[in-house]
């Protein structure tokens, strides 16, 4: 059952398999769970799920923590309210905009950038809050944006029971677009730039990178995909308000996602919003009165993060690297188990890893 | 016209006091520790509920109350320094304090919800309600009380971290932490007694707001963490006086085009931060970046 070679991790066919399994089952979710209530949490997972993932490819991948995220995923949302609104659009026309709402959020994503990341990541954190609320406040006062009514979608005439099945594929694809984004992005040199980034910047600058262009690079990048989906969340709820669409939850809530998944790997931060988005919406419905549900979420994220202070992908995989190691010690051990084992790469690019080398390269291409 | 600006800039300065008060912890938190505190704008408002109930429970006076208040709250800030925040170790730990004190915001203000509910509070002295007339303005005790609570304590700060063996401890440990475990401090040890001062300067902090802001709640934290963030970052990451010189700034600015348009207040209050910090990235009194990072 190991594949040949008895190195750490599955290979390629595995994971390949894994990948198209994973698919087959997130595409026939609705066709056997067709209860509204259960694809709602389906749409709203896969939402937070891209959003999950394009925000690790910035922030995971460069080590920049952006608090700002729910700017390009506000302003996708008005992006497409709005021009709906100008130019008159109703039913699928409006799924039209989304490439707008991406443009839009990348477009506002370069002087951002150029400001933001002048400074260093502790700062940049706070700058990236600022901004957050400089778009909330200008969504409140602006005359387009309809101030604090906010705006509406216009109406889509679907019958209730499969309304949620489109907005859950279109979801569905941006996500399985972000995944494969993101790993062509840690396969190339401009992943490799962004990882020598947070390694060192300044030694990557004296290595001849880039380092204000790869990183405004990938912050554009990331800022396209989560106003798409800001434009998908805003049709799909049907209307936006300033708090709402520029939500400082929103940015928390992803993060948090990420870092429990396994920040800077592929699939954490997908797993990490599969879980807690979901959980996140049960206990908000299961226990109405606020307190509850803030303090159980605030008793699991400590938990989750003193127990598994990196993640779940990459602590399962070192703990599945050193289970084979062990096997491998009592058999006869093949040749080249030793060293790849030993480096937990794949996705052990999680934070803390390895003390060693300055670049680490993380996941190897194999 | 005149007269309004004038009244604007007296208010900005009074008001900067108040907030320079809930900022010093902060910035010693941030700029020592390279801990992200969210919790900092919870730990205000507990600040807050604390003095409120002394107040209304056993009538302790608001100022006399901050005896008991600022131990209470300096061994919150311990205990959840070594329960939470020590634990945390590698390369993302800066981020990963930002997440847990996030999550600690989350139960405080959740306990908080519990015990008070959502209706708003406010601390109440014959202090809070009246105010000096002075060369034609109106100047509530509170605010130039806290004022001059604001400078004492920025100067009992100072004179701990430059002083006294503890804050050379404390200034080791900020330039470089490995090299002052080499020389035998505990450094530990040191961040949890400053995570704690941070967290009970901000007793004092509450005390005040609570008694200015009009009223607070529980969901009072989030606007100001985010205010006091942009302040500290203004001021300089670290900077005990540049945290005092921001939140001047930064109120008096803000009070002063709340003359022209209330909206627009608080959008220049972030622009101010944006615009400063990209002619001076380190902040007005910052000095070089303290870490490589």
């Amino acid at each position: 059952m190991r594949p040949p070679g008895g190195s750490g991790l599955p290979g390629a066919g595995w994971r390949l398999g894994g990948v198209a399994v994973l698919l087959a089952v997130a595409a026939v979710f609705p066709l056997v769970f067709t209860n509204p209530v259960i694809t709602n949490y389906g749409v709203f997972a896969l939402i937070f799920a891209g959003a999950a993932s394009a925000w690790n490819l910035f922030s995971g991948y460069s080590g920049y923590i952006s608090l700002g995220h729910a700017v390009f995923f506000g302003s996708g949302a008005y992006t497409v309210g709005i021009a709906a609104k100008a130019w008159h659009l109703t039913g699928l026309a409006v799924f039209g905009l989304l490439p707008l709402a991406a443009a839009v959020a990348a477009a506002i994503a370069v002087p951002f950038g150029l400001v933001a990341l002048r400074v260093r990541r502790h700062t940049f954190i706070v700058v990236t809050i600022a901004v957050f609320f400089i778009f909330q406040l200008m969504a409140y006062n602006l005359s387009f944006t309809g101030g604090t009514t906010g705006l509406s979608a216009p109406f889509l005439n679907w019958q209730a029971a499969s309304y949620n099945d489109p907005f859950y594929y279109i979801a569905l694809v941006i996500v399985v677009a972000a995944v494969a984004l993101s790993w062509l992005v840690r396969r190339s040199r401009f992943g490799l730039q962004l990882r020598a980034i947070r390694d060192d910047e300044d030694r990557a600058r004296g290595l001849g990178v880039r380092a204000m262009r790869v990183k405004l690079g990938a912050f554009a990048i990331s800022a396209a995909f989560t106003g798409l989906l800001g434009g998908v969340w805003f049709y799909y709820l049907t209307q936006v308000q300033p708090p709402s669409g520029f939500d400082p939850l929103f940015d928390l809530s992803i993060a948090l996602m990420t870092f429990f998944g396994g920040i800077g790997s592929l699939s954490g931060p997908v797993l990490g919003a599969l879980i807690i988005e979901p959980g996140q919406l049960y206990l908000t419905t299961r226990f109405t009165n606020g307190y509850v549900s803030e303090i159980l979420l605030g008793a699991i994220f400590l938990l989750v993060i003193l127990l598994l202070p990196r993640g779940v992908i990459p602590t399962a995989t070192e703990r599945i690297t050193a289970w084979r190691a062990a096997r491998a010690r009592q058999a006869p051990a093949p040749p080249d188990a030793g060293p790849e084992g030993q480096a937990g790469a794949g996705e052990g690019t999680g934070p803390g890893a390895v003390d060693g080398p300055a670049v680490r390269t993380g996941g190897t291409p194999r | 016209m005149g007269r309004q600006i004038a009244e604007a800039i007296v208010d900005g300065i009074l008001v900067g006091g108040v907030y320079a008060l809930m900022a010093v912890g902060l910035t010693l938190i941030f700029g020592v520790l390279d801990i992200i505190n969210i919790a900092q704008g919870i730990l205000v408002v507990l600040g807050a509920y604390l003095s409120y109930v002394l107040a209304v429970h056993l009538h302790i006076d608001l100022f006399l109350g901050l005896l008991i208040t600022v131990p209470a709250m300096f061994l919150i800030g311990v205990a959840v320094q070594l329960a939470f925040i020590r634990p945390l170790r590698g390369q993302e730990r800066t981020s990963m304090t930002l997440l847990v004190s996030y999550a600690v915001a989350l139960i405080i203000e959740g306990i908080l919800y519990k015990i008070f509910g959502p209706d708003y509070k406010q601390l109440s002295s014959w202090y809070v309600t009246r105010s000096v007339h002075v060369l034609g303005f109106y100047l509530p005790y509170i605010y130039l009380f806290g004022f001059a609570l604001a400078v004492l304590l920025i100067v009992a700060l100072y004179a701990l971290l430059y002083r006294t063996p503890f804050g050379r401890s404390v200034r080791a440990t900020m330039q470089d932490e490995v090299a002052a475990r080499l020389i035998g401090i505990n450094v530990s040890r040191v961040a949890a007694i400053t995570y704690g001062i941070g967290v009970a300067v901000t007793a004092a902090g509450g005390m005040v707001f609570g008694a200015t802001s009009g009223g607070f709640n529980p969901n009072s934290g989030y606007d100001l963490i985010s205010r006091l963030l942009a302040i500290i970052i203004l001021g300089g990451l670290g900077s005990i006086a540049g945290a005092l010189v921001a939140s001047v700034f930064m109120l008096t600015l803000e009070s002063l085009v709340d003359v022209w348009s209330p909206n627009w207040a608080i959008v220049v209050f972030y622009a101010a931060l944006v615009i400063v910090l990209v002619v001076r990235p380190t902040g007005f009194l910052g000095r070089r970046e303290v870490r490589a990072q």
